[in-house]
């Protein structure tokens, strides 16, 4: 006989263990003989699991609470009458299970034959067929036939039939919803488990399934009766599908493909969360993406975009083969991969030859890989000799980089993922996790849903604010760009009223900067009362609110990008730590700042020293010791001075003293801000290299196009926003021939490099090397973890999930005085409006992936938001084509008319070039870091009859920049 | 750079370090000018700031002889 006691985890290990996995005292049971011990609260069904006994189950699964409907997990339990159902029966000392025996064997198969009663047997024809847990139980149960038929003259109702054999129609028949276009609802072969209702419920938090009717004439529906997929509020994250045992909601790929034969662990591609995914796969085709259940990120979930926008990795609009033009005007000609390279080389090395050294530089991409990155600003600094290199990070959290290296020492998140659920008070500033961080967003309803409270401050009324079963405590609808000013008024009123935590302060924090800062925020300019005009953020909300966050319990912070991209962004961020350690919420579980990323690599493309004034792991290039430990392994002098960062490449190209630009996986044209300011810097190099999956916006100004490959198509990581270092595998070849990594490589090479790495891993292993926070991470340790969170080195060899657990990275804690400073951007009688920008669920920043799959459904333009009142004064109606101008420019789109901005705030999106929201953004900047303000633009609405002059004349110009010569035979 | 985006940019900074106490604010800017601007944007304001440094916040002027 053997004991089991409780596992250590294997990640590689997927079953199904029915129920989910439980914290507690071990208790110490007898199943089939064999003693197993497991933790308190843990159910008959998941011990019996552990101890590899499969107790058969239909509406049991190990990501839902168990439900106890089907009643094929009954067990016989010694002393208990009847036999209890294994999934909702938890273990209790001494219990003695057995999970067979005659009499539960009979009650299964009895159960099964009512199931298959009411079932369709075409399991060969089935898209199910291979994948199905209903056609697995039978077989597990022994069932051989099926007793109940139909009498002399009548049939048996089901659900199944469409006709009966008189050719009548079938009431209970409901044809095929196939609305969505991921996935289709097939309710004649629901068994009505509840398994999707309870995942739209418990793991994704958005209601959208219900069961209606009672008894024979229940089955799943979306909502109301008149509602289909699509028309329902189903957000299509794929929560019901991954749950659903029959092929009753099932992908339509797998439909049309058939089931897959391997499956590879990856990394999502989108957003920050950086989700773990099974790619499954048939041969070299992608039949579907599955959230895998031990990813550390998203633990088993997924969103619409993760789970199935992949389908522009194989988009006809995808370029493959190099391209090359001598002007900007002409069409492009395809080339060999060596002539493009060779082309790219000379005109590189021919504009350092005449305008410097430190006239050409590289802007790397947060959608890259670590070892991507790596290779692109070391192509900088070892092959151009300069440290002409940015990443989109400029754009989106470089104050979180400074902000937070200034007040802890280090530029991340605190925390993991997991730590939400010990939170207790949440504060979500400029961040709209539901659209933007959707998978992060659903284990934070979960925890609101569990009692804990929500502090929304954000311009617009967010979905969390108020959505199925989450309502905010307080929201505080700011004015945009009067951040600095609110969170000052929430540490005012914790000081003033004598709310913060002054043991921890004492401890862990400077008590003398303290001393100035308390001095700082007690003054009574600092208060709510006297902030509320300036704010709009009425003062008694705010006041409670700060009492809330600071009396709650664990207090956490998570924001986003409405915090950075301000004249403030840097300021907003050090007075969001300030709060943090004025109430003592670091270092533990459930507390912590956490900026939300908003691409997948952003915290990596960061550590990898893409910034111009730092190497890998954020030391500045002024550091001896650091540019001499680079130097002696990359056998080159390393600049001391910063480079240029990306406005300023952009201001010196307008100067005429930088020309030329190698653009990896970015898109500045669309993404930056003041679209013309960029497209006149563009215009203005004579060499500029786009290496992209697409002939992007800012490939209308390039002269050379290096095709790039997809994250199925190549081996890196990314580094979500937890810090978790996670593997990105190749599940297929590239397309277009090369990795991205051997394209950066062949470039340094062609301009006189002799880099010869043969694999990525040998990429990470000089990041090891050179950077002390990734001294101990390898593709091996990878591989045998799963993931880890930096720092990983020798001191926390299994990573570190939370930062400052018994100091500050920097020492003692320093808080900053952070005074309000109104941005130059102001709203006056021409531009009356302010436009504040994000982004919504179905589209990922400048749209170039997503707009090339179906999620178009759901979001195919551009809209933007107004308020009742200011849409009526200019005459606007729901769906008008307006004009929106700014000092910057114009732009025209169609009008939204809602209450969830209020009057004087108008909001957009920027997934699409036809509006390029961006023509409208200023080139005002944080202070510390040149993030733009993209979050503050003062406009005008007016009607407006179609395009403006610009958009038009952009259309012609990107038509004309696109063309491409048919080659050469 | 246009000098009024050098301008605003610079004063910017200086806007920052002024309201924190006990520091040297010159020095501060003049720190954090030299950490982040490439040497071509000092170069940039140094010079304007010897041709009169017009709009620019006196204590950038003090900073920018510390660059």
């Amino acid at each position: 006989m053997k004991d089991f006691i409780i596992p250590p985890m294997d990640w590689k290990d997927e079953r199904d263990m029915g129920t989910p996995a439980k914290v507690g005292a071990p208790v110490t049971l007898s199943i089939d003989g064999f003693d197993v011990t497991v933790p308190e609260g843990t159910s008959v069904m998941r011990a019996a699991a552990e101890a590899g006994i499969q107790v058969p189950k239909l509406c049991a699964t190990d990501s839902l609470d168990a439900f106890g409907s089907c009643r094929l997990c009954v067990v016989e339990i010694e002393g208990r009458r009847g036999t209890p159902a294994s999934c909702t029966t938890p273990v209790a000392p001494g219990m003695v299970v057995r999970t067979q025996s005659d009499s539960v064997r009979k009650i299964r198969k009895g159960v099964m034959e009512l199931y298959i009663s009411d079932h369709p047997l075409d399991c060969l024809t089935c898209s199910a067929n291979g994948d199905c847990e209903l056609q697995d139980m039978a077989g597990a149960v022994g069932l051989r036939d099926v007793r109940y038929t139909a009498p002399d003259g009548g049939g048996l109702a089901n659900h199944f039939a469409a006709r009966n054999t008189s050719g009548e129609a079938n009431p209970e028949w409901r044809p095929k919803d196939d609305s969505n276009p991921y996935f289709s609802y097939d309710a004649s072969k629901c068994i009505v488990c509840n398994r999707c209702v309870r995942a739209c419920e418990e793991v994704q938090g958005t209601f959208a399934l219900t069961i209606e009717g009672r008894g024979f004439d229940s089955r799943v529906s979306f909502g109301a009766k008149t509602d289909d997929a699509l028309a329902s509020d189903c957000v299509s994250c794929g929560a019901c599908v991954q749950a659903c045992p029959t092929a009753t909601l099932q992908e339509k790929s797998v439909i049309e493909m058939g089931t897959p034969d391997r499956a590879v662990v990856t990394t999502c591609a989108y957003c920050g969360v950086g989700c773990s995914f099974k790619a499954e796969m048939q041969g070299d085709q992608l039949v579907r993406m599955v959230p895998y259940k031990h990813g550390k990120a998203n633990r088993g979930h997924s969103c619409v975009k993760g789970r199935f926008a992949y389908g522009y990795a194989s988009h006809k609009d995808r370029i493959l083969n190099p391209m090359i033009r001598d002007r900007i005007s002409d069409p492009w000609r395809e080339v060999s991969w060596d002539e493009a390279l060779g082309f790219a080389a000379k005109k590189m090395r021919g504009i350092q030859a005449e305008y410097g050294q430190k006239s050409i530089g590289v802007i790397t991409s947060s959608r890259c890989t670590n070892e991507e990155t790596y290779l692109v600003q070391k192509l900088a600094r070892a092959v151009f000799g300069n440290n002409n290199t940015d990443t989109c990070a400029r754009v989106c959290h470089s104050p979180t980089g400074y902000g937070l290296g200034q007040t802890f020492g280090t530029s991340a998140g605190t925390q993991d993922f997991d730590s939400v659920e010990h939170t207790d008070v949440v504060i979500v500033i400029g961040a709209n996790p539901t659209d933007g961080h959707p998978v992060f967003a659903s284990r934070l309803k979960k925890r609101l849903r569990a009692g804990a409270k929500l502090i929304v401050i954000d311009p617009r009324r967010i979905d969390l604010v108020k959505s199925a079963h989450v309502k905010a405590a307080h929201h505080l609808p700011l004015r945009p760009g009067t951040n600095v000013a609110v969170v000052t008024a929430l540490a005012h009123v914790i000081v003033t009223e004598g709310l913060m935590d002054e043991a921890f302060i004492r401890e862990r924090c400077d008590w003398d900067e303290f001393q100035d800062y308390a001095a700082f925020v007690s003054d009574p300019r600092h208060s709510p009362e006297a902030n509320e005009l300036l704010t709009g953020v009425p003062s008694a909300e705010l006041r409670e609110a700060a009492r809330l966050f600071a009396t709650g319990g664990n207090g956490a912070i998570y924001y986003g990008l409405g915090v950075t991209e301000h004249s403030q962004g840097s300021t907003t961020v050090m007075s969001i730590a300030n709060l943090a350690m004025l109430t003592g919420n670091l270092g533990r579980p459930g507390v912590g700042v956490n900026p939300l990323r908003g691409q997948n690599n952003v915290q990596g493309a960061c550590d990898m020293g893409s910034f111009p004034h730092e190497l890998p792991g954020y030391r500045h290039v002024k550091n001896d010791d650091v540019r001499d430990l680079f130097k002696s392994v990359w056998g080159v002098e390393i600049d001391s001075e910063p480079g240029l960062r990306i406005p300023n490449m952009l201001d010196a190209a307008v100067d005429g003293t930088f020309k030329g630009l190698y653009c990896q996986g970015e898109d500045i044209l669309q993404s930056d801000p003041d679209t013309k300011h960029v497209a006149a810097g563009l215009a203005a190099m004579e060499c500029v290299i786009v290496h992209d999956l697409f002939l992007n916006e800012t490939a209308n100004y390039a002269h050379v196009f290096l095709p790039g490959s997809t994250f199925l198509e190549k081996d890196g990581t990314f580094t979500n926003a937890e810090r978790r270092i996670n593997r990105v595998r190749e599940v297929m070849k590239p397309r277009n021939g090369y990795a991205d990594w051997e394209i950066t490589q062949k470039l340094a090479n062609a301009m006189g490099a002799n880099w010869s790495y043969m694999h990525p891993s040998q990429i990470m292993d000089e990041i090891a090397l050179t950077t002390p926070s990734f001294a101990g991470v390898s593709y091996t340790v990878l591989e045998e973890k799963g993931s880890v969170q930096w720092p990983c080195n020798e001191a926390h060899p299994d990573g570190t999930p939370l930062m400052h657990v018994d100091g500050f990275v920097r020492g003692k804690g320093r808080f900053i005085v952070t005074e309000y400073v109104a941005t130059d951007e102001k709203t006056g009688p021409r531009f009356p409006l302010l436009l504040t920008t994000g982004r919504i669920l179905s589209q990922y920043n400048v749209g170039a992936q997503t707009r090339r799959t179906e999620n178009v459904v759901w979001h195919e333009a551009d809209l933007l938001e107004i308020h009742p009142h200011d849409a009526e004064n200019r005459g606007i109606n729901e769906g008008d084509y307006i004009k929106l101008a700014s000092r910057s420019g114009e732009t025209s789109l169609r009008a939204k008319i809602t209450d969830r901005v209020s009057p004087g705030v108008v909001y957009t999106t920027f997934h699409h070039p036809d509006t390029q929201a961006n023509v409208i953004t200023t080139d005002y900047s944080d202070w510390a870091t040149n993030c733009p303000e993209y979050k503050v633009t003062a406009v005008q609405v007016s009607p407006s009859n179609g395009p403006s002059e610009w958009q038009e004349d952009y259309a012609a110009q990107a038509a004309q920049a696109r063309r491409i010569l048919p080659a050469a035979e | 750079m246009s000098p009024e985006k050098m301008v605003r940019m610079a004063n910017q900074i200086a806007t920052f370090f002024k309201t924190q106490p006990k520091e040297d604010a010159p020095a501060r800017v003049a720190s954090h000018i030299t950490d982040f601007w490439e040497p071509r944007m000092r170069a940039q304001l140094r010079d304007y700031v010897e041709q009169g440094g017009d709009g620019l916040d006196p204590i950038v002027v003090q900073a920018a002889r510390l660059t």
